[in-house]
């Protein structure tokens, strides 16, 4: 019953994308308001569905297969526990951004290029969440990344947008490719490929074991693991900002998704050594995320790199989750799934509030550039204090949503000495410390942004114009930060939610979080720890309303206004501030010969010398170096070489063509 | 009965740490000066300091935001939060399961996150400086403390301060793993109090200072709640270091009365002994260059590391 809802609500969706078109050209007030007010409604129902899926178990659940798709086999479509807790993931992202593009989406100069395609992407996303056999999955999967790049493309006049769309087409359909080989390994010879015929054949080992790494390929290039995160800075920021945000906070969850449901759902029992390959991965990830993050001047650019890092930190709880998993440590690795998944929850909220603030200052000033902004916080206070919101969620900082989900993880680490295999013991606590150094860096990366964006000093005249953005786009974000707030002070019941989750998972389950005392939450027992954000959350109020109000009976209450104080030496020139550049420049210099291979060159001209003095500091991208450039060349060489079977004779292509027959004949015959 | 003596705990804790963090302050310059020859001034100075600053206007900046006028407070009460829920004298804390020690270590993060923010917000270069720095040093600092977070919680099988107590004081043994910490947390706790060698908390050189540059553009009232906040975290990290590493004397649930009163003096000798060491400490070394603070950090982001390490191989480090 539900699931047909949800189909429903899909093929509305995709409806809406078609009428799109015809609605754009409309007098444009009212086709922007109607996409998006649809979108909200219809993304608004899924998300209650995913609600009632998750919290009312069999009821809500089913199946259904439609006469589509491939002949004599159908599409089947299903929702369980696992789709409903990401359902909820991508349509809360679906309202809010939605909501939001009610406002932002006038701004928009070119609606016939967004409007047909955002609807459609929802869809995209939905129906990979839904789909229960290879072929609806991998259909819905293309049709997600097609109609997400058609956004990235919306604004194709600028070269550095056509350059994004071009990398993320290519590793797409890289991606795709791997998932498909991943699928057609699992579903083998005998042509069944629903999830569930193929969660009960038998995989031998070799089978699982090249099914992960392709989902590692497949999966981990969508949701941006580190090496095959390039496309995503790139094509994430291109987009329009709501789109950048269910981009970055959602569809990268739905690559988590399509990784978690075939490797703990379809793969059976899991072997230690993918835990070593996740956690190894994930801990690249997190820290390279975050590091290159830390040097973006463009604001949209320096969230996707931190999306990167959060990619990371999930992918380090499903790599513990496995560990445990496999050595039957069911209370562990629901602990560590449930970390995992609350952080992609997690996640969603804050990133797609910080990339709609993104989006607000984007409007307000037209710039992207950090180095250009500064002051905001006047011109725009509202945008700034929920963009602060999000960046203290972000940043791990209690009593908000970020910290719950890494403080679970740091948790379930700790538990891993009890693990017998010795690789992984010394990789879990290695793990640990990448966590740590990335949940440290992204507080330095999260103040730089606030920081040089809103604090200090306009650094041009678009910042000192700058308007504060319509109430409905500050509503949605009202409504992210809210949310934020109510998943870090009140953990307890999402964890609980989580269960019928993680006993499909991992077949086992946290304990059940306490109303007493005081809503904590409480990962294996209350001895060994215990966190409750409400007290935290309730303590730093009072302890705040209690210094103001002494301060204010007991102490001077005047004020003075002033020039700066600075020393002695204030200058009015904006650009004597610190700038975003010479923030990071501490970090650059400490972390950057190890990961970037920094090289600076200052040159000081001699005392009488009149030539301006110069600094070049040049940072190389090792990944793009070891890894991109060198396939490119050889993709290149090959073509070079292999240009010559252009222009061959009639009879040289016989021939081959004989040849390559002859050979497949001959490869059958012996395989066989 | 048990509850009204636990909450009266908790709330003598609260009001304690406030009453006694200026007076720390005042106690170890009173050493230090004694130790350059110098007079010094009075130990009571630090409180006739604040309350001489609470008594004065605020002066603010021409385009100091709403940011500025409340971060102060937001500084002062994460870090009134933190140190509230780490024992001092007593181990059985009413509210110490609100909070583990991964938990403290996030909110002191907070009052940090806000006191950089506040550094870039009227937009001089000194405290731009002063923020970035702060922040190197923070990413190096809590990955470390972390660690040694994990260190101590896999010898003494939780991660609440209270738990930790009371096994210390049950199973007293030397481990090459505590050791490690040990150091490690004291390193880190000289950065985050912005003492020597990594900064000096006494000095105006704009140059070398980290944390005075953050709050330069402070006054009145805003700048005492500051300094009330960073003398509730040196003594934060003092109470921590003391209630981990030398617990002995520290009440235990269910104790008497008589039995908090000796945890109370205990206490108070322990963080005399700790001030006047680091004081010790501070006069015999030299601060660094900034950029040497980050491998002075990455040596306790090792330990901490090493410490962990260890006991993943066996439990007995």
């Amino acid at each position: 019953m539900a699931i047909a809802v949800a189909l429903w609500c899909v093929i509305g969706l995709i409806a809406v994308s078609a009428a799109a078109p015809a609605l754009a050209a409309r007098p444009q007030p009212l086709g922007t308001r109607l996409v998006y007010g649809a979108s909200l409604i219809l993304t608004g129902l899924l998300l209650l569905i995913g609600i009632a899926a998750l919290l009312g178990g069999a009821d809500f659940q089913g199946q259904k297969v439609l006469p589509i798709g491939l002949p004599w086999i159908g599409a089947h479509f299903s929702l369980d526990s696992l789709s409903a807790v990401f359902l909820i993931i991508v349509n809360l992202g679906g309202v809010a951004a939605s909501l939001y593009a009610l406002g932002y989406g006038l701004h928009e100069e070119a609606p016939g290029r967004v409007l047909p395609f955002y609807p459609a992407f929802l869809a995209g996303m939905n129906l990979v969440l839904l789909s229960a056999d290879a072929f609806s999955f991998l259909v819905s999967w293309e049709f997600m990344s097609l109609s997400s790049w058609a956004l990235v493309m919306s604004h194709h006049h600028e070269g550095e947008n056509r350059k994004a769309g071009y990398v993320y087409l290519l590793m797409a359909s890289f991606g795709t490719l791997m998932l498909m080989l991943a699928f057609g390994l699992l579903a083998g010879t005998s042509g069944d490929a629903t999830f569930a015929a193929i969660m009960t054949a038998a995989h031998p080992d070799w089978i699982s074991g090249a099914v992960l790494v392709l989902m590692l390929l497949g999966a981990g290039s969508k949701a941006g693991l580190v090496p095959l995160h390039v496309w995503l800075p790139l094509a994430h920021p291109a987009a329009p900002s709501h789109v950048s945000g269910l981009m970055s906070g959602v569809m990268t969850k739905v690559a988590v998704y399509g990784f978690i449901r075939v490797v703990f759902v379809l793969l059976g029992q899991p072997q230690w050594w993918w835990a070593v390959l996740l956690l190894v991965l994930g801990s690249l990830t997190a820290v390279l995320g975050v590091l290159q993050a830390v040097m973006q001047r463009d604001l949209k650019r320096l969230l996707a790199y931190s999306t990167v890092e959060n990619i990371g930190i999930i992918f380090i709880g499903i790599g513990l989750a496995l560990a445990f998993k496999t050595n039957g440590m069911g209370a562990a690795a629901s602990l560590a799934i449930v970390s995992a998944l609350l952080h992609c929850f997690n996640h969603s909220l804050f990133k797609n509030l910080l990339f709609l603030g993104a989006g607000n200052v984007l409007v307000g000033t037209g710039e992207r550039d950090i180095e250009k902004l500064g002051g905001l916080i006047h011109r725009m206070p509202r945008t700034a204090y929920l963009f602060l919101g999000g960046c203290v969620a972000i940043s791990a900082l209690p009593p908000l949503n970020g910290f719950v989900s890494e403080w679970l993880l740091l948790q379930a680490i700790l538990l891993s000495p009890d693990l017998p295999q010795w690789a992984l013991r010394f990789l879990v606590p290695a793990a640990g410390a990448m966590l740590a150094l990335a949940a440290a860096l992204a507080g330095s990366c999260f103040v730089r942004a606030f920081g040089v964006t809103f604090l200090g000093r306009a650094r041009s005249t678009a910042a000192s114009e700058a308007h504060e953005a319509e109430p409905v786009s500050l509503k949605a974000m009202s409504l992210l930060i809210g949310l934020c707030l109510l998943a870090g002070t009140l953990p307890g019941p999402l964890i609980d939610s989580l269960s019928p989750v993680t006993s499909f998972l991992v077949a086992g389950h946290m304990p059940t979080q306490p109303l007493m005392p005081l809503l904590s939450i409480i990962p294996i027992n209350e001895s060994r720890s215990s966190y409750s954000g409400i007290l935290v959350f309730g303590f730093i109020m009072a302890s705040s309303w209690i210094a103001i109000r002494v301060i204010h009976n007991f102490a001077s209450r005047a004020v003075r206004r002033a020039p700066p104080w600075d020393c002695g030496f204030p200058n009015a020139d904006p650009a004597t501030q610190y700038t975003a550049d010479s923030f990071a420049q501490p970090i650059r210099r400490v972390f950057g010969p190890m990961f970037f291979r920094l090289k600076v060159d200052a040159h000081m001209p001699r005392p009488g010398d009149p030539k301006p003095a110069t600094l070049a500091v040049t940072l190389r991208d090792l990944v793009w170096d070891f890894l991109y450039a060198p396939i490119s060349g050889w993709v290149m060489f090959a073509a070079e070489r292999l240009n010559v079977l252009q222009f061959l004779t009639i009879r040289s292509y016989l021939s081959l063509v004989f040849a390559a027959l002859v050979a497949l004949l001959f490869l059958v015959a012996t395989w066989a | 009965m048990g509850l009204i003596l636990d909450l009266l705990v908790q709330g003598t804790q609260m009001v304690l740490v406030l009453v006694l963090a200026p007076g720390l302050i005042g106690f170890t310059r009173k050493i230090k000066a004694h130790l350059l020859r110098r007079q010094g001034p009075p130990v009571l100075q630090p409180y006739y300091d604040l309350l001489r600053l609470v008594r004065k206007e605020a002066v603010l900046a021409h385009n100091a935001s709403w940011l500025f006028r409340n971060a102060p407070y937001m500084i002062f009460a994460t870090t009134w939060v933190a140190a509230a829920l780490v024992p001092t004298f007593a181990a059985n804390l009413h509210f110490s399961w609100a909070a583990d020690l991964i938990a403290i270590t996030a909110l002191l993060g907070s009052s940090r996150f806000f006191l950089a923010l506040v550094g870039m917000d009227i937009g001089t270069s000194f405290g731009g400086i002063g923020s970035s720095r702060e922040m190197l040093f923070a990413t190096l600092a809590e990955p470390a403390m972390i660690m040694i977070i994990f260190t101590v919680a896999l010898v003494a099988g939780s991660t609440q301060l209270s738990e930790v107590a009371t096994f210390m004081v049950t199973h007293t043994s030397l481990r090459v793993s505590l050791g490690l910490a040990l150091i490690g947390l004291i390193i880190v706790a000289l950065a985050e109090n912005a003492r020597i060698p990594v900064d000096n908390p006494a000095t105006h050189l704009e140059l070398t200072m980290v944390h005075e540059a953050m709050i330069l553009e402070y006054s009145g009232r805003h700048l005492a709640v500051i300094e009330l906040a960073a003398a509730l975290k040196l003594l934060l990290y003092i109470s921590m270091i003391a209630c981990i590493f030398v617990p002995w004397g520290i009440a235990q649930p269910d104790d008497g009365i008589l039995y908090l009163l000796l945890g109370a003096v205990t206490y108070l000798a322990k963080i005399a002994i700790g001030g006047f060491l680091m004081v010790v400490f501070e006069t015999s070394i030299a601060k660094m260059r900034v950029f040497r603070a980050p491998e002075f950090l990455g040596g306790a982001l090792m330990l901490g590391f090493l410490g962990t390490l260890l006991l993943f191989v066996s439990r007995s480090f």
